[in-house]
């Protein structure tokens, strides 16, 4: 476990408006955030509350309108392409969709084989990347020699999305964010999945931000919890704070409407 | 007693493919709701939960074929009928069947009143058209529906609210069983609350006489039925109330679909979640004998010898599908739980 309060990516300010004028929308809210090396934090918000946003901007994918981003303490600097690739060294991404993430004229194993050129091994003789390759598909319970002649599709939604996390082993990011990783998959594959990142975070010690918008998975798997309400983070602290004792009313609304098992599920307030 | 709404024997469907292949997605399938009563079906994606709702409604189409077994609604047998009889004197009056993107169903180019005019046509029961209108209105009046949209065009409501009002319309000719595939999976947490607290006012109202549920969002389930029915492989494995099938399930498959349950409440966070390794088997041709046994954390070599295994009835209307005793199984798993703390 690396020390706690070493700050790896904080954000102030952080504003992304879509649209000017009479169609200006405010799709993230002047937000401020600090997370910290080896927690894992969830961002929880209904559809429409920004939180996919934030993550675009997050990994660098659109440019946010006003704020800035820190990593490392440092402001984060990505206006080359060289800047950018060295920025993606340090955070990666799984996304809700395992079936549009992968390159379908790819094979499996050339997914793997990217991975092991990012970080530097493309000079590798073959049987060293295939032990790496292996050694990846075992972490996430997949069978290497199985897949290396398969195409992505060949793959059902929860294999895609093991096999994301078999990239990220590979990676090795600083920090991984998961944008609803398992809302595209039944309840049954989504324990292995998270199973399978609970483990890569106590190998690596990496930082997990989950997006979602279950705020029991939130409460499940998180040090750290931020609740996202028409693109302002209303509320925000350790997730047994939040969960078992919220102060806001919009905090209070999402767990009611959660069906439970222990506690009565009120019906009548809605 | 009440009586049976629904009644199912040894329901056997099967898709044919492309490659003129069987695959038999429900396999002797046998279930019983009561008047007043709502079942739930659980199991995970590609079991079988689907294709039981769509050869439950006896309207079979290519590739989904009728194979053996027979379907009660209400006293009366409607397995082996013509799509067309079926279409007309069976849906909507004695079945109703919502599925996940029901509010795609919605003509964009026409008011939802038109719609419901054109279900009252497709069953001969056209009066005028303020007849219409004030029976619909009654009904949206009593689902708590604003009747301002009845004129309003379907992009003009919200997907919660199309849900909604696809239900009310599918409620329109007062069915005895209504089946919910998947009701409310595209919808935000608070549109789920409203579309589950307008289907059980349906129950409560008596609009509809039983329900059958599906979905695999179990903790959801637990809260709208009953009973709980688990289906793994085309089969049935658990058969249990709502209450037992959560917190004391018997069939090794359920016990892990139950370990993974995610609730925002306090003390779960520190619950290790059981995740079942490996992939359902394919349908094609599935395994002899029992069909979780090479998931199965507690698989014996007499599992795969016979070629079924029995579905085990117990006292109060429980059965679960398996070769361990009762007693030997609740052994098994307190053994486990040991070995986790």
């Amino acid at each position: 476990m690396p020390e706690e309060k070493l700050s790896i990516l904080r954000g102030e300010g952080l504003t992304k408006v879509f649209g000017f004028g009479r169609n200006k929308t405010v799709a993230v809210d002047h937000v401020d955030f600090d997370f910290h090396s080896g927690e894992i934090i969830s961002i929880v918000g209904e559809s429409g509350s920004g939180k996919t946003t934030l993550a675009k901007m997050l990994l660098g994918l659109t440019n946010p309108t006003d704020g800035d981003i820190y990593y490392h303490e440092k402001k984060r600097d990505i206006s080359s392409h060289q800047k950018k690739q060295d920025y993606w060294k340090g955070i990666q991404a799984i996304f809700q969709d395992p079936f549009s993430s992968y390159n379908i004229f790819n094979k499996i194993d050339a997914v793997l084989l990217d991975c092991i050129r990012m970080r530097g091994g493309q000079n590798l003789p073959r049987a060293k990347k295939v032990e790496l390759m292996k050694e990846a598909c075992s972490f996430v319970n997949l069978k290497f020699e199985e897949l290396t002649n398969k195409y992505p599709f060949e793959l059902s939604g929860g294999q895609m999305q093991r096999l994301m996390i078999a990239r990220i082993f590979l990676l090795k990011p600083k920090i991984l964010l998961a944008d609803e990783p398992t809302s595209m998959i039944d309840a049954c594959s989504r324990a292995t999945i998270l199973d399978e990142l609970m483990q890569l975070r106590t190998e690596t010690g990496m930082t997990i931000i989950f997006i979602t918008h279950d705020i029991g998975l939130a409460y499940f798997v998180s040090d750290k919890v931020y609740i996202m309400e028409h693109g302002k983070i209303v509320e925000s602290g350790t997730a047994d704070e939040v969960i078992l004792s919220p102060k806001e009313p919009y905090t209070k609304r999402l767990l009611n409407d959660v069906p439970k098992i222990y506690e009565e599920w009120d019906l009548s307030t809605v | 007693m009440s009586n049976a709404m629904l009644e199912v024997h040894e329901l056997t469907t099967k898709y044919i493919t492309r490659f003129k292949e069987d695959v038999y997605a429900v396999d002797h399938v046998s279930l019983k709701v009561e008047e007043g009563k709502s079942l739930g079906i659980a199991g995970e994606s590609g079991c079988g939960k689907s294709t039981l709702a769509l050869s439950l409604m006896g309207y079979y189409f290519p590739p989904l074929y009728y194979t053996s077994g027979d379907i009660i609604i209400d006293g009366k047998s409607i397995s082996g009928m013509n799509p067309d009889d079926v279409r007309k004197s069976i849906l909507g009056t004695e079945i109703s069947y919502i599925p996940q993107a029901a509010m795609n169903a919605l003509n964009p180019t026409r008011r939802i009143i038109n719609f419901i005019e054109d279900v009252l046509l497709a069953h001969d029961l056209l009066v005028t058209k303020k007849d219409i209108y004030d029976r619909a209105r009654q009904l949206f009046e009593t689902l708590g529906l604003p009747a301002e949209v009845l004129q309003k065009y379907p992009v003009e409501l919200s997907g919660g609210m199309k849900q909604r009002t696809v239900i009310a319309v599918s409620v329109l000719l007062l069915p005895k069983v209504l089946i919910a595939d998947e009701p409310s999976s595209a919808l935000d947490v608070t549109s789920q609350k409203m579309v589950i607290k307008m289907l059980r006012q349906l129950m409560e109202i008596g609009y509809i006489s039983s329900m059958i549920f599906i979905t695999h969002e179990l903790p959801l389930l637990y809260n709208v039925t009953d009973d709980i029915m688990v289906m793994y492989a085309g089969q049935i494995v658990e058969k249990a109330t709502s209450q037992e099938a959560v917190f004391d399930p018997l069939h090794p498959y359920s016990k892990g679909l139950m370990g993974s349950i995610i609730v925002p409440e306090k003390g779960l966070r520190d619950v290790k979640l059981t995740a079942i390794p490996g992939v359902p088997p394919n349908l094609k041709n599935p395994p002899t004998g029992c069909r979780f046994a090479e998931r199965c954390k507690f698989v014996r070599p007499e599992c795969t010898l016979r070629s079924t295994i029995p579905l085990i009835e117990l006292d109060g209307g429980r059965a679960y599908r398996c070769i361990i005793p009762e007693k030997e199984l609740r052994e098994l798993y307190a053994k486990e739980t040991e070995k986790n703390a």
